[in-house]
């Protein structure tokens, strides 16, 4: 780990004056930083520790019913928060079945957002990596690419976006506020992480010395709380980013979805809400075909990045399966198995 | 210290009091719960510096330069230990003194021969300062072309495999009874490469006290360790003294000595200071050895009521460029099951990797799952159950050798398995059983097997004065039990209780306990300490008889027995005295014995002696999305004289998990291009988790060996590897109707679409 | 420059000049306290090995830099008997041979008291499961690590009803 500038501002404002510095990065819980700094993927000159503003740890319900959530909010206290849990299951499902207890009791809301990709390339600083050392190349091309991107990946880069989190927020159109020196501005989660395209480096949307001070949930959301689904498949039964991810939310009225909501994880630089998915569920019943038809046209534009096809029939196979047990209901407790295909029949506990 | 090879058979020298078979909690328990259990990296001493590898990141060519300047200039770096630098060694890394020498690299050139391989050292006042440093060196290399991959290279015969045995053996006409057979296989079978990935990684404390070097490192073969580092060091062995209470898990990967341990103790010399190094998690898939990756192709005929005529079992392994150890995939085909005609052949090829080396179950691990899923595609050819196809072939004597089992209850591990699992109720067909939910579910099993070895060992018995004992072995705790089992035996072998022995383990000043491996540990070390009380318990009894004031006076050696603390008459068990009387009417402090473990060379000529057992497994596989989950387990096992079942327990039922990483899990992927290994670290190579586990059962079923050695004790330690692989892979394949041949099997492997 | 960090570690008040910012919370326990029963297996949050309570909290102490931590409670292994006393979980981790190498033992431990305190789990041998998936055990000693986990909840359930 190299020597580093260390402040802990007690202002956001500080914060943010101490971060707009040249290779200034903030600090929260570090679990993934301190990762990162610990294997010279990234060498920051200075950190900002942001754990002491407390104004970024609450969870709060707005006049208008949107839930926002600071920054710093623990993962797992985000997810076991019982009101929090119950009108959003799907995004308490999806933080549950991320990383262990240890880490999630750690790791914060904002840092999750900005968690890197895990493409092992990214992460040996000795292979080429246009995300580390833009125009240097991308040696996952032609390497070992069987966990990488399906869509939206370029020449340039076919990394994933690993959040588990960002994947239900996506779908149920979280918005991102931010503060930086010329002010505080909102995006919409869905547009927080940007496609690789020719820059990859670029990530994110954020400006030099920005930061995420909250995400907000709109009220809206909660309309789907009936039928929301986090699943995951993983190579290993916990502790295991996913190979392809989805979340599913509907509205069901007398037997027609109303709305709908579908986002994949695991397949793309960002976070892939399926609009497509979506409009072709509104106003159709949940049966089998129409699900199959939605997962479809979600993959519509998939194309293998490497040694990976067989994420995007698993993918569409996700999408039928988070659809069908959103249907069929949230389940009335978490289940043991957060995420797990083997927990995707809702109400029922899988016990070995 | 005189070996006594004689391993008696006399009853008379059985003295298995109660401690022998009892479900101890371990002794190191409280220690290890307490966090006060000390490992090599938990020393401190005064003057203490950190040194941190540099490694590295080309696997073939070699470094052209380092920047020492950046990182002396990083404060509180005190050194950088290089090629150019180091202090010089006695014997050369590359030479080969042994055959289990094993050449490392310990900055003796600037070559490059792997990824991960050590290139410089920094030393500092600081952890923090020193990993920098090691950074901050940005090596530069003239890199050469790696080669990677069982293709990569032109193919050769081995010269030998594993342990010495031979690379092509046959045993009967192979071609033929191929030929012959009503029905033929030949299925080809994968398996990557596998780091022990013990959870402590490995680490040294060094310190030289004027021509003393003390070190706290963990080993698996304590004083061949210390032979070694005196060859290295060109000092006596008695100068060194290396301390290996606790190993945080060995796996075979503790067994040599290997160049990151070198260099912590030249650093130290260096330096004038006491040293740690340890290693990091990533660099640790390079110099300590790994499992070959291996491609197996077995041929398998059999007649059409399924009784099998010939098994070809051709394992393709990979070594070192520099180096020789060939996994001996193919050689668990030698004694399963009972083919009139067997052939082994292997060929290799040279990589740009670290010497693959032991890992727990060495050959057995890779050769099961292959065997054990051929033997399944045979089963289902000729449309029979696989447990009554491997009980039709079942194998009286070694099918390779001819030999009768010193003891094989093998059949018994296949009906009560069978039984406690509900075998019977198994469908012959795949992909027919689903449960509440349409997951789908299999029903695999397969058998286990591993070799009853032995080294050789010694131990050291003493009564003291107040009737107590001391017992002491440098024998090795992993994780197995050897603090537990080792005083449990002391305890039998001087007719003592527990809290009446002190047992001392350990250290390399101790006794030689040989080698912590090949699940011969309590075999060796336990009948040498069996040994040892027997001879002095003899002496005792020597003393007693011929001494005219004594009660056992005239009884001669023969008749007297020992019990609680006691010599008594044998025929007249009213008549004795303790040893504390013995002892205090001889005028003598303590009385010593010891005593030996080692092969039967006799025994070893007439049988064949094998551990054995029947592993069931039942997975869940979900049908859409490819995610398996092994949701029940059941192993019956037959090893010999169990000394504690609930440690034994711990042991299969560890080993069974490892069986099912294995077949699910776990996997070493390496860039063929840059020769990097691109999961090491244990988020991406995966070993299983909690969730992954199920309540699995382990039991063993009694059996007797009178020849293995005097305890009759066999190993426990890496058998349950061996057939639950094999069982998780049949399980699959029973759940999918999809036959894995290259493991582990991925979600990829399931998908609709590969039916 | 020194940073200074007052840390309560085991219920003893501790005020530390550190004099790098890079240390965490596991080297600063094992390198500079010589608290060495918190174990370093991968130093990345992968492992669990060094998992100690933070302010009643289990984490990962590999991923957090000790300055960050000014006034934090840790709880290590060393501080969870009492006396001679062995915590319930300590306990029922000797009962169940949860345990072999010992390694990642103190991890384990430490992290079944977070679960239990954290109360998701109950009974539930599916929940301790996932709970407990944060810690590796290459020996493999999980079916142990559940039953005493369990053992350890009932025991201290029991306790605090009759203490209630």
């Amino acid at each position: 780990m190299n020597r580093f500038d260390y402040v802990k501002p007690s202002t956001v404002a500080e914060a943010i004056a101490a971060a707009s510095a040249p290779g200034a990065t903030y600090l929260a819980a570090g679990t993934n930083l301190l990762d990162l700094m610990k294997g010279n993927v990234v060498r920051p000159a200075r950190l900002v520790d942001i754990t002491q503003l407390t104004e970024l740890t609450r969870i709060e319900t707005s006049g208008n019913g949107d839930v926002r959530i600071g920054a710093l909010v623990r993962n797992a206290d985000l997810a076991h928060e019982s009101g929090f849990a119950r009108d959003f299951p799907a995004v308490a499902e999806a933080l549950l079945s991320g990383a262990s207890a240890q880490l999630r009791n750690a790791a914060t809301a904002g840092g999750n957002l900005l968690q890197r990709t895990r493409c092992a390339y990214f992460y040996d600083a000795a292979s080429a990596c246009n995300k580390r050392t833009p125009g240097a190349g991308c040696d996952a091309r032609g390497g070992d690419s069987h966990q990488h991107a399906v869509l939206g990946w370029s020449e340039a880069c076919i990394a994933t976006n690993p959040s588990d989190f960002c994947v239900p927020l996506a779908a149920f159109d979280a918005v991102v506020e931010i503060e930086g020196v010329s002010g505080r501005r909102e995006v919409a989660l869905e547009a927080l992480h940007l496609l690789p395209g020719t820059t990859p480096e670029r990530e994110t949307v954020l400006a030099p010395g920005e930061m995420i001070v909250a995400i907000r949930l709109p009220a809206a959301a909660r309309a789907f709380a009936r039928h929301a689904r986090y699943l995951k498949v993983r190579e290993r039964n916990s502790y295991a980013f996913a190979v392809v991810s989805a979340a599913a939310g509907l509205v069901i009225e007398n037997g027609t979805i109303k709305q709908a909501r579908v986002a994949l994880g695991g397949v793309a630089a960002r976070p892939w809400r399926a609009r497509d998915a979506e409009a072709l569920l509104a106003g159709r019943p949940a049966e089998p075909d129409v699900l199959q038809q939605a997962a479809e046209a979600a993959l519509r534009e998939a194309k293998p990045s490497g040694d990976n096809a067989h994420k995007i029939p698993l993918a569409r196979s996700l999408i039928v399966r988070a659809l069908q047990a959103a249907a069929q209901g949230t389940p009335s407790r978490m289940p043991a198995l957060p995420a797990s295909p083997f927990s995707s029949i809702p109400g029922v506990l899988h016990d070995a | 210290m005189t070996p006594e090879p004689n391993l008696s058979r006399d009853p008379a020298h059985l003295r298995h009091g109660s401690n022998i078979g009892q479900s101890l909690t371990r002794v190191d328990g409280r220690a290890k719960v307490t966090g006060a259990a000390r490992y090599a990296a938990d020393n401190n001493p005064p003057g203490l510096l950190y040194a941190v590898l540099a490694v590295s990141s080309i696997a073939r060519g070699r470094v052209v330069a380092l920047d020492v300047d950046a990182a002396k200039a990083h404060p509180g770096v005190v050194e950088v230990m290089t090629s150019a630098n180091r202090p010089a060694l006695a014997a050369d890394p590359d030479g080969k003194p042994n055959p289990f020498a094993f050449r490392f690299e310990a900055l003796q050139n600037d070559r490059v021969r792997y990824a991960n391989q050590p290139i410089a050292v920094v030393i500092a006042e600081s952890l923090e300062a020193a990993t920098e440093g090691a950074a901050l060196l940005a090596p530069r290399y003239e890199a050469e072309a790696a080669h990677i991959g069982l293709d990569s290279d032109e193919a050769y015969v081995p010269p030998v495999v594993g342990m010495g045995y031979p690379a092509e053996s046959y045993h009967g006409d192979v071609e033929a009874a191929l030929a012959g057979s009503d029905r033929q296989i030949t299925a080809t079978y994968e398996t990557p490469a596998h780091y022990h990935n013990a959870m402590e990684p490995h680490a040294i404390v060094a310190e030289w006290q004027d021509e003393t070097l003390v070190i706290d490192t963990p080993t698996q073969g304590l004083v061949m360790m210390r032979g070694r580092l005196a060859e290295l060091f060109g000092i006596p062995p008695e100068s060194i003294l290396i301390r290996s209470p606790y190993l945080g898990g060995g796996f075979g990967g503790k067994g040599f000595i290997a160049g990151p341990q070198i260099l912590g103790i030249l650093a130290a010399k260096m330096l004038g200071r006491p040293v740690k190094l340890v290693v990091r998690r990533e660099q640790l898939y390079g110099p300590f050895g790994h499992r070959s990756p291996t491609r197996q192709t077995l041929q398998l005929g059999a007649s059409a009521t399924g009784q099998l005529s010939a098994i070809h079992h051709h394992a393709r392994v990979a070594t070192s460029r520099f180096e020789d150890f060939y996994e001996a995939a193919a050689h668990v085909t030698h004694t399963l099951y009972a083919a009139p005609a067997l052939a082994t052949t292997y060929d290799a090829v040279r990589m740009d990797t670290g010497t693959p080396l032991f890992v727990r179950a060495p050959g057995l691990a890779p050769g099961s799952i292959a065997l054990e899923s051929a033997v399944d595609e045979m089963a289902e050819a000729c449309g029979l159950d696989p447990l009554a196809f491997r009980v039709k072939n079942y194998a009286e004597v070694e099918p390779a050798t001819g030999k009768p089992f010193s003891s094989k209850a093998l059949r018994e591990c296949y009906t009560r398995g069978a039984e406690r699992f509900g075998w019977w109720e198994r469908p012959l067909k795949a992909r027919t059983m689903r449960d509440k939910d349409g997951f789908l579910v299999g029903w695999g099993m397969g058998t286990a097997t591993f070799h009853a070895l032995m080294f050789a060992g010694q131990a050291r018995a003493v009564i003291r004065r107040d009737g107590s004992g001391v017992v002491e072995s440098g024998a090795h705790d992993m994780g197995q039990g050897a603090w537990t089992a080792f005083a449990q035996i002391a305890a039998d072998s001087l007719a003592l209780d527990l809290d009446q022995v002190t047992f001392k383990a350990g250290t390399s000043d101790l006794p030689d306990a040989g080698i912590a491996g090949g699940s011969a540990h309590t075999a060796t070390v336990g009948t040498a300490i069996h040994n040892a009380g027997a001879a002095v318990i003899a002496k005792l009894a020597e003393l007693a008889t011929a001494d005219q004031r004594s009660p056992l006076y005239g009884a001669g050696n023969a008749g007297v027995i020992a019990r609680n603390g006691r010599l008594l008459r044998r025929d007249d068990d009213g008549r004795g005295e303790s040893y504390a009387d013995i002892l205090a009417r001889a005028g003598l402090d303590e009385i010593e014995g010891s005593g030996a473990g080692m092969p039967d060379p006799a025994a070893n000529a007439q049988y064949a002696m094998s551990s054995h057992g029947a592993v069931f497994a039942e997975v869940k596989v979900d049908p859409d999305l490819g995610q398996v989950r092994v949701t029940r387990m059941i192993g019956a096992f037959a090893a010999g004289r169990i000394i504690n079942p609930k440690l034994v327990n711990s042991q299969l039922i560890g080993g069974m998990i490892w069986g099912i990483s294995l077949a699910l899990h776990e996997e070493a992927i390496t860039d063929r291009r840059s020769g990097r290994i691109m999961n090491a670290n244990l988020g991406e190579y995966h070993v299983p988790v909690s969730a992954d586990i199920p309540a699995i059962e382990a039991f063993t079923v009694p059996e007797h060996d009178p020849f293995v050695n005097p305890l009759g004790i066999k190993g426990v330690g890496e058998i349950g590897i061996t057939g639950s692989a094999g069982a998780v892979a049949n399980a699959v394949a029973h759940a999918t109707g999809i036959r894995v041949r290259r493991f582990p099997v991925r979600i990829g492997d399931l998908l609709p679409a590969r039916r | 420059m020194n940073w200074t960090v007052s840390l309560t570690v085991n219920g003893e008040p501790r005020t530390l000049a550190l004099d790098d910012p890079r240390v965490t919370l596991l080297d600063l326990l094992r390198e500079r306290l010589h608290l060495t029963g918190t174990k370093k297996g991968c130093d990345r949050g992968q492992c669990g090995a060094c998992t100690v309570l933070v302010d009643g909290r289990r984490i990962n102490s590999c991923l957090t830099l000790a300055v960050s931590l000014d006034g934090a409670e840790i709880t290590t292994i060393e501080g969870l008997a009492t006396g001679d006393q062995l915590h319930p979980v300590q306990e029922a981790f000797i009962a169940q041979d949860a345990l072999q190498c010992g390694f990642c033992t103190p991890g384990q431990i430490m992290s079944a008291v977070g679960l239990i305190n954290e109360g998701q789990a109950g009974s539930d041998p599916e929940r301790v499961r996932e709970g407990m998936s944060g810690n590796l055990c290459r020996c493999s000693a999980y079916v142990g690590i559940v039953e005493a986990v369990l053992d350890a909840q009932a025991t201290l359930s029991d306790t605090t009803e009759r203490a209630a």
